[in-house]
């Protein structure tokens, strides 16, 4: 039986996450001194060492980034927390925040140490409300133990937007602008937060950061997939038995996640598909389970691990009509900025009604592919480069389905 | 500098090129719909994308910048499918009707579906189905067309700081909307149709009144008199086919007769006038220690922004008309005796390179005359559509002369249609007045050009001036937020609503870039430079018309057609 293993979970049922002192008597806050005691450049090593790669969905190497940063000449930088959990079946950040406030906070004293910030923002998703009274709470309570020394963090609400997740647009919307992504390069790490040097990281990621500053980051390297180590915090929906949250290595298989920790199918119906990584995230069909729920195995397979939502179908599930609804999010969610983006959202989803309403036909099945392809090369940002995803992965993986619905 | 490679090209660029640039110096043009030359990068329509060798994504020419080695292919197969397909995704969602478009063939767009052969769409036809804005006197807000560019956003919010568009709403629902949902006569818009040379398509133009114009033209009871404000010479030749510059002005008043005009006469013949209610007003101020620094007031542009964002400073304000309305309030008064004509019968037609201006003839307070001053504003496009419906040959059409008592003028009043013409103009004549020498040199070449703000202190003899000028609204927000805060140091400021002044006003032939309005500039220049007189106080028919009618500057008659007030606009939201 494959076993959990918690890192970021680490204090979860352990500690009341609204006393500092259980955070402390577990062991927190220790990281960020032994931090203070190294140099910038040493815990920049150290985090690239142990190979910790992004959790919000790109995975790209954490400590890389922060040298970007601390590379920059600046009077000020930022830290910025993105904790806009707004991926459909994603609840992640959530459980994190809830059982942990101050391993977030721990995570982004480090970092603004490393890269030299003295100001942190978490911009916590508009639904969650009480989140954001938990994290003022550790705040305040960090504020009056000194803990975080003059390193300064503010909870910011979003508004509900989805495309608020991607760091620029995350960023604008900071500024208290209208949640729209910026143009790349830029990198954040270079022109950020009101055009200074700022780093924009993951809740999941930043509650790994302590963990590897104290126990080091061979620790760290030695766990899950070489090339993507550590641990992933999943969130299992859909059709399985065990609607959970679960944090596995991340060498550990769909299939494991699916059928030993989620229990295998609900009602033993027989399994369709799974769809990773949220709703961005490619469908994958039975043949596809052995692969490892890393990164670039997912990429491999061609499918995203993304933020470790976990869609399961059954074989009574409609795909067509699954993906017909998934459409229709990304058209309600593109922010309109860029042409493909929003015209693309709202045609794919008109061209899918129409096949998923019968009326559809070969062509129309073609033109998606050119949509898709056109939209994933062309777009502004990551939302209307990954909202083909799942209509072109479920053309590719489920054929099938669409062919029975067509003229 | 960066080694790079286009389409097999190689090119060496500065390090900070974008793609789009070195490709531009490779001689290979990429397509563009979101971009403009004089904004910031908005990389929204995508259109520029081009594939980068080592890059799964392709990337925004117009946004991406080179690094040394990079190689760039701006036409493989992958990049013309997706500008292809993202031309079809806008043109399914804009209206195909460009026949009736006032843009037709003046359409980046249209020249975009030209170019990648958009023949059969396979997406659906779509549009909006908003109503056209038609609120206020100046423009025309025309939702549909919109395909959300964002120029004219940026154009008022960053270049006019007006901040009266915005995007409501997301998705394909996004719209450029006037402030908080409004309609443009309710939001801070200033009319200066700015927004109007940013658009790539026919989403905002002029309140089109051609056919106003041909009814008048057609009542034999009307008498149609137009004036002309001198930035239109130099631009009209652009309408017809000529160079910037190269319509001669007696072929230009040829035409006019030809179009339906009884009497051509000459915004230039009020501008001279301007100068010397505006000198004279001026050296009262500082003689009287009225409010200083006194700012001009011809453009109407201007005016409304100061009434909207500057409602406490309306008294720095010159109460002097702008020239159109000078010209009005004379028309139907002074012109209409010496021509013994009855002024009812006078229809008084301006032709303007300003949409403002439609608005500020049909101000309230624009009847000293006991009639509306000004019937009608047409701008310079209107008059080139009007040339072109005539069918008239520019090289074989006849030059006419003006017509008399209000047709004469300098060349201080030919200048008046660049930054820094007024200012310059009315140096020239307030020199001679305080110290009643002869200015031997009338260049004040700090005055010109496209600099955002310019300043200068001029000794008239031993008396100091202190003058400033600027032009676009984001350039006068700096004078006007010094002069707010107490901390002016000048006597004297020049503000023009438009970047370049009225050579590049918001009714000018659709101006692409600034390049275009430093050739006009140019142009204006050489004309003043090329005429016999070039002093305002030296018009022989101005000085006929104080002898015979105003008797002198500031006299009650001219206080009494000639100066006007102003109205702080109430905008709460503000």
């Amino acid at each position: 039986m494959a076993e959990e293993f918690r890192i970021v979970l680490r204090n979860m049922g352990k500690i009341d996450p609204m006393k500092i002192d259980d955070y402390i008597n577990a062991g927190g806050y220790k990281a960020l001194e032994k931090a203070r005691s190294m140099s910038q450049m040493e815990v920049i090593e150290e985090i690239k060492k142990s190979g910790l790669r992004g959790r919000g969905g790109a995975g790209f190497n954490t400590g890389q980034k922060w040298l970007f940063a601390q590379r920059m000449e600046a009077k000020e930088k930022y830290v910025v927390c993105n904790a806009d959990e707004g991926e459909p079946g994603t609840y992640k950040d959530r459980v994190i925040m809830e059982n942990d406030p101050h391993s977030i906070l721990e995570g982004m004293a480090i970092c603004g140490h490393a890269i030299g910030a003295g100001k942190g923002f978490i911009y916590c998703r508009g639904e969650y409300p009480s989140l954001a009274e938990t994290l003022k709470n550790a705040i305040t309570q960090a504020k009056e133990k000194g803990v975080l020394g003059d390193f300064d963090i503010e909870v910011r609400l979003g508004a509900g937007a989805y495309v608020c997740g991607e760091e620029t647009a995350l960023i604008e919307s900071l500024e208290g602008h209208r949640g729209e992504p910026r143009y790349r390069p830029p990198y954040p790490p270079v022109s950020g937060l009101w055009e200074k040097p700022t780093i924009v990281n993951n809740v999941e990621t930043f509650a790994n950061i302590a963990p590897i500053i104290e126990k080091g980051s061979a620790w760290f390297g030695s766990i899950g997939a070489a090339n993507f180590p550590g641990t992933k915090v999943l969130t299992l929906t859909g059709d399985v038995k065990n609607k959970t949250f679960i944090e596995v290595p991340t060498d550990t298989t769909v299939r494991d996640v699916i059928f030993k920790f989620g229990q295998g199918m609900a009602r033993d119906k027989k399994f369709k598909a799974v769809q990773i990584g949220g709703t961005s995230g490619g469908f994958i069909p039975e043949s596809l389970l052995d692969t490892p729920i890393d990164f670039d195995s997912m990429r491999k397979a061609g499918a995203t691990l993304g933020s470790g939502a976990v869609f399961v179908l059954d074989e009574d599930r409609d795909i067509v009509d699954v993906v017909t609804r998934i459409a229709k999010f990304f058209e309600h969610e593109s922010c309109g900025k860029c042409a493909p983006c929003r015209e693309g959202t709202m045609r794919t989803r008109r061209i899918m009604e129409k096949i998923n309403s019968g009326r559809g036909s070969k062509e129309d099945v073609a033109l998606l592919e050119r949509l898709g392809r056109v939209m994933a090369g062309a777009c502004l940002c990551g939302l209307g480069q990954a909202a083909p995803t799942p209509v072109i992965t479920t053309i590719n993986n489920f054929g099938i389905d669409y062919n029975a619905k067509l003229q | 500098m960066a080694n790079v490679t286009i389409n097999g090209i190689k090119i060496t660029v500065p390090d900070d090129a974008t793609i789009l640039q070195a490709a531009e110096a490779a001689g290979v043009k990429v397509p563009t719909l979101c971009y403009h030359p004089d904004q910031a990068i908005k990389a929204n329509c995508r259109i520029c994308v081009c594939e980068v060798e080592g890059l799964a994504l392709l990337q925004a020419a117009c946004s991406t910048p080179v690094w040394d080695g990079m190689v760039v292919k701006t036409n493989s197969p992958a990049v013309l499918e997706a500008r292809k397909t993202i031309l079809e995704l806008i043109l399914a969602h804009h209206p195909q009707d460009c026949l009736n478009c006032i843009r037709n063939q003046n359409c980046e767009l249209q020249a975009l579906a030209e170019a990648y052969q958009i023949r059969e769409n396979p997406f659906e036809q779509m549009t909006r189905g908003l109503p056209k804005d038609k609120s206020t006197p100046s423009l025309v807000r025309d939702p549909d067309k919109c395909v959300l560019c964002r120029r004219c956003e940026y154009t008022c919010s960053q270049i006019q700081t007006v901040n009266a568009l915005g995007m409501e709403n997301r998705s394909y629902h996004a719209m450029v909307v006037p402030s908080l949902g409004k309609d443009l006569l309710e939001s801070p818009c200033i009319m200066c149709g700015q927004c109007i040379h940013a658009c790539p398509v026919g989403a905002i133009h002029e309140n089109e009144q051609i056919d106003e114009f041909l009814a008048a033209v057609a009542d034999p009871e009307k008498i149609v008199v137009t004036q002309m404000a001198p930035a239109v010479r130099l631009a009209i030749g652009e309408e017809v086919g000529l160079a910037t510059g190269a319509m001669d002005m007696h072929v230009l008043v040829g035409a006019l007769k030809q179009i339906g005009f009884d009497y051509v006469l000459h915004t230039n013949f009020t501008a001279d006038l301007t100068i010397m209610e505006e000198g004279n007003e001026l050296l009262k101020r500082v003689k009287e220690g009225g409010k200083l620094p006194m700012f001009t007031s011809c453009s109407p542009g201007w005016i409304n922004f100061c009434e909207t964002y500057y409602p406490d400073l309306l008294d720095h304000l010159s109460t002097c008309k702008s020239p159109q309305q000078m010209f009005g309030a004379l028309v139907k008064t002074y012109w209409a005796e010496k021509m013994q004509v009855d002024p009812a019968k006078i229809y008084s037609v301006s032709i303007m390179p300003c949409t403002a201006k439609k608005f500020e003839a049909s101000r309230p307070e624009m009847n000293d005359s006991g009639y509306r001053d000004v019937d009608l504003v047409l701008t310079t496009r209107e008059l080139g559509r009007l040339f072109r419906m005539a069918g008239l040959d520019f090289s074989k059409v006849a030059p006419g002369s003006f017509d008399s008592w209000m047709g004469a003028y300098t060349g201080a009043a030919v200048i008046f249609g660049a930054t820094g013409g007024v200012m310059e103009a009315a140096l020239r004549t307030v020199y001679e007045v305080v110290t009643g020498k002869t200015l031997e040199d009338v260049n004040f070449t700090f005055a010109r050009g496209m600099e955002g703000i310019k300043e200068a202190e001029i000794d008239l003899n031993g008396l100091k001036v202190k003058v400033a000028i600027a032009h676009g609204m984001g350039n006068a927000r700096k004078l006007m937020d010094q002069v707010r805060a107490g901390a002016s140091p000048y006597h004297f400021i020049e503000i023009m609503g438009c970047p370049g002044g009225c050579i590049g006003g918001g009714g000018q032939p659709i101006t692409k870039s600034n390049v275009k309005r430093e050739e006009r500039i140019k142009a204006i220049y050489a004309e003043d430079a090329g005429l016999p007189l070039r002093k305002s106080h030296e018009n022989p028919e101005v000085q006929q018309l104080y002898r015979e009618f105003l008797h002198e500057p500031l006299g009650h008659k001219s206080h009494e057609l000639l100066h006007t007030h102003y109205t702080p606009k109430n905008k709460r939201y503000l």
